[in-house]
């Protein structure tokens, strides 16, 4: 099975979902799981702007009401039966663990469950939006990630270095070379991607990551 | 005969006045009172404190009190969208308050109900919760945020009666029922007014009784 790096890891993050699942997915590689859902999977997303059931952009030729948009700003199609609701309801759903999942990306995870994604101090200044509050809500927390930056250093560290976006929530960390998974003892390599070897997760990985006897594919 | 609040940009304008703290709702460009917005630039009011989730994109809605130099400080939860308020705040030229999308919710509501702060688990070992009491309830822990409240709100309806009762449109409602509950002076732009009686009642998403004006878009 050859895949791109993104979709492997967007293939692998949809099997996380069950069907019915109200979820909420960051902007960028996130939205990629809608493609991979396995058959008869079917997943309601919310949208922190306030909003259930967005279906993406308008294909050519449909018509888009200006006044729905996803959280990044973009107009977007509503299905039928999805509903909208002002801000403060939409956060009560997400920190009320009435949000079965949220997956997002990270700068740096770290074997306590602790994310980073929002600052890097002196570089980027855009604020946390939603993230704060989702990753503190939400029942699940799905982190699709590159293995390592673009310099091959390690993202997944024994402790992050910069500003917490929330401690302790993540549970499962999902990259092009394996999935882990969070434990009260620390980071569990569940899954390797075809062809890596548990060698080559640890070479690349700053965190202490606890081996199972019998590991999982990704696919 | 129930109150008529429809007056001119101009008079509702004419109650602003330079630094005032002003909640501003809208999700990029969706639901921002952006008439309202451009009736603060016409009256050339500054030093403004704005509380907002964002700023729009660049040029637009909350972006042109960005562009025309209107705003000394703001507390938003995000600013990546509108390129020139990033260069902005790295210059200097804004001050600005990072608060969570959810607590920032939280924060307006709780000024506007009469509740002296809320606990939220948002920001708890993060940067945020620096400075604020962490209070433990049934052995869970969570920080004590405290209530925001604007001088003025302005708000984004899609239909409103005369006396105020408001409607919004899809997901252009997000903060604008918030807001609207938690400023001394409540300016409305809408879409379209209606006479009372014509909106039912049950449909109705901010009661007309927190509305201090309206102006037709």
């Amino acid at each position: 099975m050859t895949m791109e790096k993104r979709q492997l890891i967007a293939y692998r993050t949809a099997r996380f979902f069950e069907d019915g699942d109200l979820v909420n997915l960051g902007i960028g590689m996130p939205t990629l799981c809608l493609k991979y859902l396995p058959e008869g999977v079917d997943i309601w997303i919310q949208s922190e702007n306030g909003v259930i059931g967005l279906t993406g952009a308008p294909g050519e030729g449909e018509e888009a009401d200006p006044n729905v948009v996803d959280a990044s700003g973009s107009v977007s199609m509503l299905r039928t039966g999805g509903c909208c609701f002002d801000s403060f309801t939409s956060f009560g759903l997400i920190r009320g663990g009435h949000v079965a999942a949220t997956v997002l990306g990270a700068y740096e995870v770290d074997q306590e469950g602790n994310l980073a994604n929002w600052m890097v101090p002196g570089k980027t200044v855009a604020g946390m939006g939603g993230a704060m509050d989702l990753v503190s809500g939400a029942k699940k927390v799905l982190i699709m990630m590159e293995h390592c930056d673009k310099h091959g250093n390690p993202k997944i560290l024994k402790k992050c270095r910069l500003p917490l976006t929330a401690a302790n929530e993540v549970d499962y960390v999902i990259t092009e070379l394996c999935v882990l998974k969070r434990t009260d003892e620390g980071l569990m390599l569940m899954e390797l991607a075809p062809g890596v070897t548990v060698e080559e997760v640890v070479s690349k990985t700053e965190a202490d990551l606890i081996i199972p006897e019998e590991i999982g594919c990704m696919v | 005969m129930p109150i008529n609040k429809v007056v001119s940009l101009d008079e509702a304008m004419g109650k602003l006045r330079d630094g005032l703290t002003i909640l501003i709702p809208g999700f990029v460009n969706c639901g921002v009172p952006e008439t309202l917005i451009k009736g603060i630039i016409g009256k050339g009011y500054k030093d403004l404190n704005i509380i907002s989730n964002n700023t729009s994109i660049k040029g637009r809605g909350i972006g042109l009190l960005v562009q025309e130099n209107r705003i000394k400080h703001i507390t938003c939860s995000h600013i990546g969208n509108n390129t020139e308020t990033v260069e902005k705040v790295v210059a200097g030229e804004i001050q600005v308050t990072f608060v969570p999308q959810g607590t920032l919710c939280e924060r307006v509501r709780a000024g506007g109900a009469g509740i002296g702060g809320i606990l939220t688990p948002t920001g708890l070992g993060t940067p945020i919760a620096e400075g604020k009491p962490v209070i433990e309830v049934d052995g869970k822990k969570y920080l004590l945020e405290k209530p925001l409240r604007g001088d003025v709100a302005l708000i984004h309806a899609w239909k409103a009666d005369k006396m105020g009762n408001l409607v919004y449109r899809r997901t252009a409602r997000n903060f604008n029922p918030i807001f609207a509950t938690a400023a001394d002076l409540v300016i409305v732009e809408a879409e379209e007014i209606v006479e009372v009686g014509e909106l039912d009642p049950d449909i109705i998403h901010t009661p007309g009784c927190l509305v201090d004006m309206i102006v037709q878009i």
